[in-house]
């Protein structure tokens, strides 16, 4: 609190100003390339200025939602489909790994908790060829589950949920509900997760943007191009082998198009973003 | 906390709308393999050609007791991987694969690919030149896969720039010198061609031109036979022209290469039979203004041909229905109705000789100004030296990215010949290393 009545004081410093503006002029670089890139047609993609628009943006996506009977737009629903139920499960379980670690005492817990920070040490990419072989054994591969399935345990999740159910959920809620007789999961279902829900959209928007952007799990998995996400289907369209030209303008078009949810999602859901470092900071 | 209510409400309904979009559609699609009796036999075909799937419509509306599924692929390495690792995990293999020549041998080895000589395919031999048809039953009795298609190199050049310069088109690597010496001192910003680090494929087919035949199989023992004389002569000669720099050093199909085309900073590709494809791609508008010419030749008495890239349809050791599958391939690779469509949809350049001369009539739209451009490629495919690869092409492949960039980065001619010894000592090692018996 201290610090925000005395900013409100102070000149803003320039430097720090300065700072932040390159930063944000970093950040934002890219996406003026993929603006300008995207308008482009394939002759003036390589040839004219880098940063200067041109006027074939809706050519591009036009072309784009052609090519292949409108396979774009399928692969934009089944990244949807994975990163949106993904995520959700994946907060779920996370929730429910993170209220039971942080408020049970059972034999081995402190185990399971080292070792689960351990999974958060091992990057997803190292576990996608293990986990293909492990699908393939029950004839999971080549299938939305074999995508789905895998995104559903993140370690890292468990171990935010953990945290924020210890910060979030007051033992002596928990003991009154048992004292007036709830079940556990009622308890967990309708007490801690509307308590935890600020730290759970947190794990909800870091899972979404995790599986939005994962290449290496659905590349494995996946034979059939219906069921690509956006990112393994737009390198194909930059492969598609030495006999054919990769279609730069397709991929630029489709690049720009496969980022606005993510932008809305961020802008939809920032409030409660900063509802949550609020309480955050009351609670802590 | 209001609004958190809401917006987890809000969450929970579009995913389960999400979900029961999503997980009704996977019943929709064919199953791999499954077939009863009474209903068609379904096939998964994973290929990467464009618009194949055009092709095998034609097929699906013909044969309604074998259905196929093409299941559209990112090029043919990553196609390969995905298979042998399906191969490993004993599941999730497609019944049909678009497999390149030199992955076959790879394949054969992991136990990817069955024997169709038993099969409707294994009567085809007569449709394909014997170099070809060497290539898919690696000289022995078994039948790996149907040739589909082939790429012959020759030589693309900017007919307007040589006019302009009064060059006359190079028949011999000496004129082909000459000619970028010529073009380069005119304007030095342009290049006859480029010497590509990237490209594998592209050198092989150079050193299959002046003789050279990488591996060679006798018994069970395979050999590695790179750094011979016919690969290090073309290794000299190329690191010549780009010691002198009268050759570009930077790989095809990078941006800048592209642009290259297109501005005629590169006036002439060495490249196959696909190559106006990716010149229509790329060069959109210098449309007219290119032709094509047989290889420049090291001895114009004997003329030889190299072989970039080309495919076969082979079938998986995984497939349940192998004879249903090896009628499809047989069909697609060797049908004149079938070849007219792979010629028109997806753009190859066909391995079955007699469907490749009555398909292939006029010229691509991009060299309309050249109307004997078939001819060209016939006579080169008819040429096309025998090459003999191995089963660790990709060791070979990576070991000329790595080897052969430093060299183009040097520009020293003599760092080439290094590259190429360089390339034999890590195939040979490799092989070794694998359990293989080399001589």
């Amino acid at each position: 609190m201290s610090t925000a009545t005395m900013s409100t004081k102070e000149k803003p410093s320039v430097v720090s100003t300065g700072i932040l503006l390159l930063g944000a002029l970093y950040c934002l670089f890219p996406i003026i390339w993929v603006v300008a890139a995207a308008s482009k047609d394939s002759s003036q993609l390589f040839s004219t200025f880098t940063l200067a628009p041109s006027t074939h943006l809706w050519d591009n996506i036009v072309d784009l939602t052609q090519y292949r009977d409108g396979l774009f737009w399928r692969w934009m629903m089944n990244t949807a489909l994975y990163a949106g139920v993904g995520a959700i499960l994946s907060t779920w379980v996370s929730a429910l790994s993170g209220y039971v670690l942080a408020k049970f005492d059972f034999p081995g817990k402190s185990g399971v908790f080292k070792v689960l920070l351990m999974g958060v040490l091992v990057p997803g990419v190292i576990l996608a060829i293990p986990q293909y072989l492990m699908l393939a054994q029950v004839g999971l591969t080549n299938t939305y589950w074999s995508v789905l399935l895998p995104q559903i345990i993140s370690p890292y999740g468990i171990y935010l949920a953990r945290i924020y159910a210890a910060a979030a959920v007051p033992n002596d809620v928990i003991e009154a509900a048992r004292t007036e007789g709830a079940k556990e999961l009622y308890i967990f279902n309708r007490i801690a997760v509307p308590m935890m829900l600020p730290g759970l959209v947190t794990i909800f928007l870091f899972q979404f943007v995790a599986v939005w952007n994962n290449f290496m799990l659905p590349y494995i998995m996946l034979g059939n191009d219906q069921l690509f996400p956006i990112t393994v289907g737009l390198n194909g369209l930059l492969n598609q082998g030495a006999t054919a030209p990769a279609m730069y303008t397709l991929v630029l078009a489709g690049a720009l198009l496969s980022i606005i949810p993510l932008i809305l999602l961020f802008l939809l859901l920032q409030r409660y973003w900063r509802v949550d470092l609020a309480a955050g900071a009351v609670k802590a | 906390m209001r609004y958190s209510f809401r917006a987890g409400a809000a969450a929970i309904i579009t995913a389960a709308a999400l979900l029961a979009t999503g997980c009704s559609t996977p019943a929709n699609s064919p199953e791999a393999g499954g077939s009863g009796s009474g209903t068609p036999v379904e096939l998964t075909y994973w290929a990467w050609a464009p618009n194949l799937e055009k092709v095998v419509d034609i097929w699906n509306q013909k044969n309604p007791d074998i259905h196929v599924t093409v299941n559209k692929q990112d090029g043919g390495d990553p196609a390969v991987t995905k298979l042998l690792t399906a191969i490993k995990a004993g599941s999730g293999a497609p019944d049909l694969i678009q497999a390149e020549y030199q992955k076959i041998p790879t394949l054969v080895s992991a136990d990817a690919l069955a024997d169709l000589s038993g099969t409707a395919a294994g009567g085809t031999k007569d449709s394909f030149p014997a170099g070809v048809w060497d290539s898919v039953t690696l000289g022995g009795d078994a039948l790996y896969a149907v040739p589909q298609d082939t790429g012959p190199v020759v030589f693309y050049y900017r007919a307007d720039i040589f006019e302009n310069l009064g060059l006359s088109v190079p028949t011999t690597w000496d004129e082909y010198a000459a000619a970028a010496k010529t073009i380069h001192d005119a304007d030095p910003s342009q290049f006859l061609g480029t010497f590509s680090s990237n490209d594998a494929g592209w050198f092989t087919a150079m050193s299959q031109q002046a003789g050279a035949s990488w591996w060679g199989v006798d018994g069970d023992a395979w050999s590695v036979n790179i750094d011979k004389e016919p690969t290090q002569k073309v290794a000299n000669y190329w690191g010549g022209l780009v010691e002198s720099g009268v050759i570009d050093n930077q790989p095809m199909y990078t941006p800048a290469w592209n642009t290259g085309l297109n501005t005629g900073k590169q006036v002439g590709w060495l490249s196959a039979a696909w190559g106006p494809g990716v010149l229509s791609g790329n060069a959109e508008s210098t449309a007219g203004k290119w032709k094509v010419a047989p290889m420049p030749q090291w001895d114009a008495s004997k003329p030889a041909t190299g072989n970039w890239g080309g495919s076969s349809t082979a079938v998986t050791t995984q497939s349940k229905n192998v004879e249903a599958a090896a009628k499809f391939a047989t069909w697609l690779n060797t049908d004149p109705e079938a070849i007219k469509a792979l010629v028109t949809e997806t753009g190859i350049y066909p391995a079955d000789s007699a469907g490749a001369k009555s398909a292939l009539t006029a010229p691509p739209a991009f060299f309309s100004n050249q109307p004997d451009f078939y001819d060209v490629i016939a006579k080169a495919a008819a040429t096309v030296s025998n090459f003999t690869y191995g089963p660790n092409v990709n060791v070979a492949f990576s070991a000329y990215n790595d080897e052969f960039a430093k060299a183009a980065q040097s520009k020293k001619q003599s760092d080439f010949a290094k590259a190429v010894s360089n390339m034999q000592t890590i195939t040979t090692d490799d092989l070794k290393k694998t359990g293989f018996t080399v001589k």
